[in-house]
């Protein structure tokens, strides 16, 4: 192994940290905040010994209040600071919501231009770890209906690992959705990984009979499904939307043209969802690329339930993908 | 009935040239029918045999009505006892003339957009009062994915003998693929592999059965008059409401072109004889490629443009009223071809015999009124076109160039144009490249 | 040929030309493009048609003798042979 190729083993919690850990020694504008980010070390562990080396000056516990302390953030990122705002789950976004919709969203437009809010919040989203309806739901499409925001979707470590950075660059506010069910994921990292774009789909799998679109937490469910349709004979390309907001549209476009089927696979609701929003774009501009209707693999249209196979039933999984996607292909690629 | 002019909603069938059983082709004059404008032959776009006649001669129907069913080469004759009690409805493996055929590959038909396409025996479907055509009941629309429908419109496979894999066994683009290698390895002329031996089925000529015993008009010439100008007035009328033109003129210098006319025209027995308008309409297609928003259709509130270049050629009728059909591919073809096929046309015009492909091609139109001694014509675009290019008469002028004043046969262009496809500027442009190409005839 | 073979020849011929234009009651003596609306289409057509019946080319530059009937009889009376 060269030196250049060095790589490490890591998780992407751990990758998170070192992000968190890097803007904190490179700038020092940033703090974090949310609850139970110095003491407990976040609620999943992210942030676990920050306050140690950082104090609490920086490594900030705040009261079980969302909209008080997203609200408080703004404030910071309106006086020069860079925060970055910890929720514990979307669901509890929801607290805050008027603060990020309302305010966050909306100051740069409404005070004509002269205040930026460079304010990144990070958020834990998605099911699948028997946590029931109160902290599993998948409500990044919603953000990414609103105009002002930037909505990140890091899937793999590299990007857990680098597109805090790029965030906290923006003069405006992202929001950063980590699926809970990612942080345990443990692979080989660059051992120099560092900021990444913020703007770009990236192409997991390069193929040609079917395009597989996807972000986060079903990221690595479609690859696996993948791999089973290429035992099948069907060579899918699979398209990591990394950003819902702006989506990239000249990557999903470009993937279609090429294989002129679309899959998109979306933890979230079907109903007026971000893959509803991606097959709507699909069909205004790539109509007569299209050798099949667009298809979805979506969360089944329930609370996502708390027993473990009703919520396993819920949630895309392989096997659904790869029906789906061997439907549209037909009798062969 | 096919649509054969912009607002024609019915006609009627004054003969037909061919019976059930005949064995029929891309292009044959299948039928003489009589609209308020003209009498039209109408050519059929489907290979395949005469399965049924459905409106018989002399019974006038609204556009879209089925005239007659067709039997695609390959296809099974439908069972003759299971006859539909309907009359109007096909049988249902019989594919029914109505559906709109693929266009072919090459050859003189050549695809224009959907929507205004008159095909063979094809409903027009801009006509809400026109019934919808007869389907195959089990499928009320052909599945289809939206590449593969492109993609058949390249390859010029006929889409409803394709066999479907898809999704609910929608035709793909493979499907079509595989089509298109099946069929004959020389796709031009020869619609579709006539596999199947058939008892000697003489190929009936693509040409018009010359002078058939002109059929008798239902109408008289007076009725006929009537119907022509309220015809005219319609598509007019239409076109003033709904098209914003801009108008723009230019003076061109015919002195080269007129000079190498003559000179040429000297060594040309008479038969092979040119007139100048050919190499206006020569010039007025190949400027057309230079801007090609002149060139197309405007239908459902939005341009389509056309990649063929079909010069329609306002001709006048003595007897009143004009027709303006379409000289196809006129920037393909040579000079002397395209005064072949104009005299062709202009004589049948004043027999009043026009096809039905000539009727609706058109993607641009040329008028000419020199001939009357006008000097500058203004014209009216003939929708869903969305340009026209008038021409004056030839006058000598005063000219000036390089300083020296001498006398030059001069014509008069101008270019009415739909504002809601292309401005000004690039109308300026198009008439300049008319000027332009005009200087260098022997390149025409 | 007579003037009057000559006169049915050139009237046969733009009946054929213009089927339907009035040719009965043509002057002889007047404009034919004003009397039936002859263009430069229907004119070469003419020559065509002549050449074709009596073998007379008749020269782009001598159209205007196609004019009326009386001057098209006198152009092309000697030019006729026999």
């Amino acid at each position: 192994m060269s030196a250049q190729a060095k790589t490490v083993r890591i998780t992407y919690r751990e990758a998170m940290r070192q992000a968190i850990r890097e803007a904190l020694q490179r700038d020092p504008r940033v703090f974090l905040m949310g609850e139970d980010v110095g003491k407990y070390g976040g609620c999943y562990a992210v942030s676990k010994g920050l306050l140690e080396e950082f104090g609490p000056e920086r490594i900030r516990d705040t009261p079980l209040s969302e909209s008080a302390f997203v609200g408080a953030g703004i404030g910071a990122a309106m006086g020069g600071m860079r925060p970055i705002v910890e929720i514990m789950t979307v669901n509890f976004s929801l607290l805050a919501l008027d603060q990020i919709v309302n305010n966050a969203a909306t100051i740069l437009y409404m005070s004509g231009g002269q205040f930026n809010i460079p304010l990144v919040i990070r958020m834990t989203t998605g099911a699948g770890r028997q946590l029931a309806a109160q902290h599993s739901h998948s409500l990044e499409g919603w953000y990414a209906h609103i105009p002002g925001l930037k909505i990140l979707t890091p899937a793999t470590l590299e990007d857990a690992r680098g597109m805090l950075w790029t965030a906290l660059e923006d003069p405006d506010p992202v929001l950063i959705f980590e699926n809970g069910a990612l942080y345990n994921m443990e692979g080989e990292m660059a051992a120099d990984a560092g900021a990444v774009d913020i703007d770009k789909a990236a192409i997991r799998r390069p193929g040609t009979d079917i395009s597989l679109m996807t972000y986060g937490g079903t990221l690595g469910k479609t690859l696996e499904a993948a791999a089973e349709l290429a035992r099948a004979g069907v060579n899918a390309e699979v398209v990591d939307l990394r950003t819902l907001r702006p989506l990239d549209d000249a990557t999903i476009l470009d993937s279609v043209t090429r294989t002129h089927r679309a899959l998109i696979v979306d933890e979230g609701w079907r109903s007026g969802s971000i893959s509803a929003e991606i097959s709507a774009r699909i069909m205004e501009r790539a109509f007569y690329e299209l050798d099949a209707p667009v298809a979805r693999v979506c969360s089944a249209e329930v609370p996502i339930p708390y027993a473990k196979h009703l919520e396993d039933a819920a949630l895309p999984q392989v096997p659904a993908i790869v029906e789906a996607a061997r439907a549209m292909v037909g009798e062969h690629g | 009935m096919p649509a054969l002019g912009a607002d024609m909603e019915a006609g009627t069938v004054l003969q037909w040239l061919v019976k059930p059983g005949d064995a029929v082709k891309r292009g044959d004059i299948v039928a003489v029918v009589d609209t308020e404008k003209a009498t039209i032959e109408v050519e059929i776009f489907q290979s395949g045999v005469v399965e049924k006649i459905v409106v018989p001669e002399g019974e006038k129907v609204p556009v879209g009505e089925v005239l007659a069913i067709i039997r695609a080469d390959g296809e099974a004759a439908a069972p003759p006892p299971a006859e539909k009690p309907k009359p109007a409805a096909a049988p249902p493996s019989p594919r029914p003339a109505a559906r709109p055929p693929a266009p072919p590959p090459t050859g003189e038909q050549a695809p224009a957009p959907p929507a205004t396409k008159a095909a063979a025996v094809a409903p027009s479907v801009e006509k809400p009062k026109a019934p919808p055509p007869p389907a195959r009941p089990e499928h009320p629309r052909l599945r289809i994915s939206p590449l593969a429908m492109r993609v058949a419109l390249e390859l010029g496979v006929d889409v409803s003998k394709v066999k479907g894999t898809g999704l609910d066994g929608a035709i793909t683009r493979a499907d079509v693929e595989r089509a298109a290698k099946a069929a004959a390895p020389t796709p031009a002329k020869v619609a579709a592999p006539e596999a199947a031996p058939k008892p000697a089925p003489v190929t009936p000529p693509v040409e018009a059965p010359k002078a058939p015993a002109p059929p008798k008009p239902a109408v008289s010439p007076a009725e006929r008059q009537a119907m022509m100008r309220k015809a005219i007035a319609a598509a007019m009328g239409r076109s003033k409401r709904e098209i914003p033109h801009y108008y723009l003129s230019t003076e061109i210098d015919m002195s080269r072109a007129m000079e190498w006319l003559r000179a040429g025209n000297l060594k040309r027995p008479v038969t092979e004889r040119l007139l100048y308008a050919v190499m206006l309409l020569k010039a007025v297609a190949l400027a057309v490629r230079e801007v090609p928003e002149m060139n197309g259709f405007f239908v459902e509130g939005a341009f389509k443009r056309s990649e063929e270049i079909h010069v329609g050629v306002a001709i006048s009728l003595r007897t009143g009223g004009l027709v303006a059909p379409a000289i196809h591919d006129v920037d393909k073809k040579s000079l002397s071809e395209i005064m072949v096929n104009l005299r062709d046309l202009v004589k049948r015009v004043r027999a009043g015999v026009l096809r039905s492909s000539e009727i609706a091609d058109a993607t641009i139109t040329v008028t000419s009124l020199g001939e009357e001694g006008v000097e500058t014509v203004f014209g009216i675009i003939y929708p869903p076109q969305v340009a026209l290019v008038g021409f004056g008469k030839i006058v000598e002028r005063p000219w000036a160039a390089g300083g020296m004043v001498g006398a030059r046969p001069v014509i008069s262009a101008t270019l009415s144009a739909d504002h809601r496809v292309s401005d000004g500027h690039r109308g300026a442009l198009f008439l300049a490249a008319i000027a332009r190409i005009l200087q260098e005839p022997e390149k025409l | 040929m007579t003037d009057d073979e000559i006169k049915a020849l050139v009237l046969g011929e733009l009946k054929k030309i213009a089927p339907e234009a009035e040719t009965g009651g043509i002057d002889p003596a007047v404009d034919l493009r004003e009397q039936i609306d002859l263009d430069s289409m229907d004119i070469l057509n003419l020559a065509i048609a002549i050449h074709a019946a009596t073998g007379v080319d008749i020269p782009e530059s001598d159209y205007p003798e196609m004019t009326t009937l009386d001057r098209a009889v006198a152009y092309l009376r000697p030019r006729i042979k026999k």
